[in-house]
């Protein structure tokens, strides 16, 4: 379900495994998923050892999905899936019923609101999400603001502020919450330093001014507890407000199909296989958790292909030992069997230096690695070997000060 | 040049305005609204708790009472004409000591007096059975109180009354009214226009259009109320309306919590005086303090499940000096023959618009004969919902209009089909919150993050593609500058 880079990934994977029987169902009017608006480029370094933009990363795998044959329906929406792995979609050609073995999926995610966040003042025309504005500029052709302030330092934010500068809107500065960025550091550099657009910490947007279209914004210092600071308040006149402040694994549809969700990462709980809790149901990529490159999504949804062909084959052992995190953020997959060697995916929750992440069962030290430097904007990754394992207890990832 | 001379100009296209012009829009009158924004529930009409209230809380004798009490008994029917999502779900008005049981017994011989049916206390077993999630010792069950949808309630009425001849004007500001030989001659900021009858139902600027009629005295003091809407995923904690007694000792306003007819829950509203009357501004603290409220009353809760805030302005006549309520004012005054000036519809404005609406028409049988029209068409029909539609319906729908089967908002499932009917609309109304007034769609968790672009895009395509007039809301709410090629 979802034809952008982790469903396409996946499909082509499973082809070259050999299950012939498959469908992607997107309900765009072409495959691609988010990249076919991210026009930008640095993605494919680590997978293609090149630097292409989202249209082209996608194509790559679109013209694979060809020559493999993956079938596929364009302008279809899943608007039902059962726990029994029946599936609904909906096309102006009516409404289609499937009924698979196993489904995969790949829905990505959405955007944190203005609603969400509870900013509170009034409510005028432009004030957008980085996804949306980005949309706007890059697929409809439409010029949102001249004088933009940006909520969030996270990387499509960054991103938005140097398209925006790029067409000739005046980007007045990034105002991030956490006293460090949220986003890459590619992107601060490339996208905020290289245009001479301000980044300030510790900052929020305590006030929105404005009856027809947004005149201006109060930003606000913050304290530790991310709390605005009175008295720190600071106007700023724009016609536009870019938030991003985050995204959200999209699994409504997932619920539907019973799949429970892990709290923090908002996606499903999986196994090493990236089997969810419903049998015979699969995900991967920001369905799952939100990635930021998107090389790495593809590599998720390949390894998922490959425990959908274990499941079809029958061959899934129980994955009941329990990955417990600390200091970190979350880690996929939550759960392992503990036969075979495991890549585990984390982020840390804050910047860290000179730190180690350890694996630990009971009382048992299982493997380490160093962190010279991390930041929760970059996603990691540790191999547990199967062969550390003592017994069926928890793992427990932890980030120590080395 | 012939200006044209209507027989009733109606200034505010509100839910009291759309009920009063739909209800004579039945005689044989030249009627126009002038609104003097760019859709029909743009103020209070479009931003309350949409309850259908059952009149226990109105003073026995006042306007308000008998008037709600008539609403309510009367809007099946009206529901049933307009096609109104309405369910008359039942409200609990809940206390915890013997303090709140005698207000709730005082409550209940209120209601008695006004006319309210059903109304009966009951204890804790009742309302866990009610609401399980929710704590109370004691409450007052009102059997009649129900939610609807005010925007389609407002549009509904606007709808009906304009397909049986109702004219009307948008972008309409009165700034000026003159009587002249007999006739109104009202100014606005676009023209001027013509009337035997002048009705004043412009809500929070009711005192000011009174004033320009001659009718001075009344002051209207804006009141704010905040709400927090919570994801329909949660919808299933509050099946009804459950509200606090007001208690004195405890010195808090109690939190009112409200389902809506969608499925989502409302926590609020607060009440706090203003200077301005269009400040439709959230403020923090009174979000702290719902969310803290909703959090206790819903220890489920979490951050994730509040989605959006608003605020609504109700126009008082009492200040903030005194608080509570003055009855409406519906009054044909003297000193400016043939008006009708309605001035301080607050709560239970919604549910008594349409009995509001026959007062007027009666204030002005009794003053000139009424010719009933043989052809008035009480009915007004919404395009089917996608997501109310079983999957066969769902299959049938499709095949007829394959639009139906395009999904534009993924959140509340809403189709193509919905949001052209919602852009063609017959008022003719082309703003982004039009069109989500009118088919929900933008109203999900995402709040329009999938479904903004493609609406904005089937909008500018409605209106040639001019993307410099495509408006967010008011005057002046452009989303666009330009094209960026």
């Amino acid at each position: 379900m979802g034809g952008g880079p982790a469903g396409l990934a996946a499909a082509v994977q499973l082809k070259k495994s050999g299950v012939d029987n498959i469908l992607v169902i997107e309900r765009e009017k072409h495959l691609g998923g988010i990249l076919r608006q991210c026009i930008h480029d640095g993605f494919g370094l680590t997978r293609f050892g090149e630097s292409l933009s989202g249209p082209e990363y996608a194509q790559r795998f679109i013209d694979e999905a060809d020559r493999y044959g993956v079938e596929s329906v364009a302008d279809s929406t899943v608007i039902d899936i059962a726990p029994d792995k029946t599936v609904i979609a909906a096309s102006r050609h009516g409404l289609s019923i499937y009924e698979a073995q196993a489904v995969i999926l790949t829905m990505g995610c959405r955007e944190r609101t203005r609603g969400a966040l509870s900013i509170p003042g009034s409510r005028p025309a432009g004030i957008y999400t980085a996804g949306v504005a980005q949309s706007y500029i890059n697929i409809k052709n439409l010029m949102i603001g001249k004088r933009i302030i940006i909520l969030g330092s996270g990387d499509i934010g960054m991103i938005m502020a140097r398209r925006l500068t790029l067409e000739g809107g005046q980007v007045l500065g990034v105002f991030e919450i956490q006293p460090y960025p949220s986003g890459l550091p590619r992107n601060i550099q490339q996208c905020l330093n290289d245009y001479d657009i301000p980044l300030y910490l510790n900052r929020t947007v305590s006030d929105v001014h404005g009856k027809s279209r947004l005149e201006g914004v109060t930003v606000s210092q913050v304290d530790e507890k991310l709390q605005p600071i009175p008295g720190s308040e600071q106007f700023y006149a724009c016609d536009t407000l870019i938030l991003s402040v985050g995204l959200i694994p999209e699994n409504e549809l997932s619920r539907k199909a019973g799949v429970r969700l892990d709290l923090r990462t908002k996606g499903g709980i999986v196994d090493e296989n990236f089997q969810t809790s419903t049998p015979g149901i699969f995900a991967a990529g920001n369905v799952l958790h939100v990635h930021d490159l998107v090389d790495f999504v593809s590599l998720e949804a390949e390894r998922l292909a490959a425990g959908v062909v274990r499941y079809l084959h029958q061959e899934l052992p129980a994955c009941d030992i329990e990955i417990q995190p600390q200091g970190l953020t979350h880690t996929i997959p939550q759960l392992i069997s503990g036969n075979r060697d495991v890549e585990l995916f984390f982020r840390v929750t804050r910047p860290v230096s000179q730190a180690v992440v350890e694996l630990w069962q009971g009382d048992k030290k299982l493997t380490a690695k160093r962190l010279p430097k991390a930041i929760p904007a970059e996603m990691m990754h540790i191999t547990l070997p199967a062969s550390e394992l003592i017994n069926k207890l928890p793992v427990k990832a932890v980030v120590v000060n080395a | 040049m012939m200006v044209k001379t209507y027989d009733a100009i109606i200034i505010g296209g509100g839910v009291v305005g759309s009920a009063i012009a739909r209800e004579l829009s039945r005689y044989q009158l030249d009627i126009a609204v002038l609104e003097k924004e760019n859709d029909v529930c743009c103020a209070t009409s479009g931003h309350n708790s949409g309850v259908l209230h059952a009149g226990y809380n109105n003073r026995p004798g006042s306007k308000m009472a008998r008037l709600c009490v008539a609403g309510n008994a009367g809007f099946d029917q009206v529901a049933a004409e307009l096609d109104i999502p309405f369910r008359r779900t039942g409200k609990l008005v809940i206390g915890f000591d013997g303090d709140d049981l005698r207000q709730l017994k005082r409550l209940k011989q209120q209601g008695q007096d006004n006319g309210c049916r059903g109304l009966c206390i009951v204890g804790r077993d009742r309302i866990k059975e009610l609401i399980p999630d929710v704590q109370g010792e004691y409450a007052l069950y009102s059997p009649n109180t129900g939610v609807l949808d005010p925007f389609q309630l407002t549009i509904g009425l606007a709808e009906n009354a304009h397909h049986n001849g109702v004219r009307y004007l948008f972008g309409q500001q009165v700034t000026a009214i003159r009587r002249q030989e007999g006739l109104y001659h009202i100014q606005t900021t676009r023209g001027w226009f013509v009337s035997r009858w002048v009705i004043n139902s412009a809500g929070l600027y009711s005192d000011r259009i009174a004033n320009m009629l001659g009718v001075e005295g009344y002051q209207i003091n804006p009141c704010r109320g905040e709400y927090f809407i919570l994801d329909q995923r949660i919808g299933y904690l509050l099946p009804l309306p459950a509200y606090p007694v007001p208690n004195e000792h405890s010195g808090g306003l109690g939190i009112h919590l409200t389902p809506t007819v969608d499925g989502n829950i409302m926590i609020g509203p607060s009440a706090d005086y203003i200077d301005q009357r269009d400040d439709y501004a959230v403020t923090r603290p009174v979000m702290d303090m719902l969310l803290e409220e909703g959090s206790r009353i819903f220890p489920l809760l979490r951050r994730e499940h509040f989605i959006r805030n608003f605020a609504g302005i109700r126009p008082k006549l009492t200040g903030p000096g005194c608080g509570g309520f003055h009855d409406f004012v519906i009054e044909c005054a003297p000193q400016a023959p043939n008006t009708v000036n309605l001035i301080g519809i607050e709560s239970p404005g919604l549910t008594a618009s349409t009995p509001i609406a026959r007062e007027v028409v009666q204030l002005i049988g009794e003053r000139e004969r009424l010719e009933e029209k043989c052809d008035f068409d009480p009915l007004r029909r919404r395009p089917p919902r996608l997501r109310e539609l079983s999957v066969d319906e769902q299959q049938q729908m499709i095949r007829e209009n394959p639009d139906y089967g395009q999904v534009i908002c993924r959140c509340e499932l809403i189709s193509k089909a919905e949001v052209m009917a919602a852009i063609n609309n017959p008022l003719g109304v082309r703003t982004m919150t039009g069109i989500k007034y009118r088919c929900r769609s933008m109203m999900g968790r995402c709040q329009g993050g999938y479904c903004q672009t493609r609406i904005a895009e089937m909008l500018l395509e409605k209106q040639g593609g001019a993307y410099d007039q495509l408006l967010y809301h008011h005057d002046g709410s452009n989303l666009f500058y330009g094209r960026v090629r």
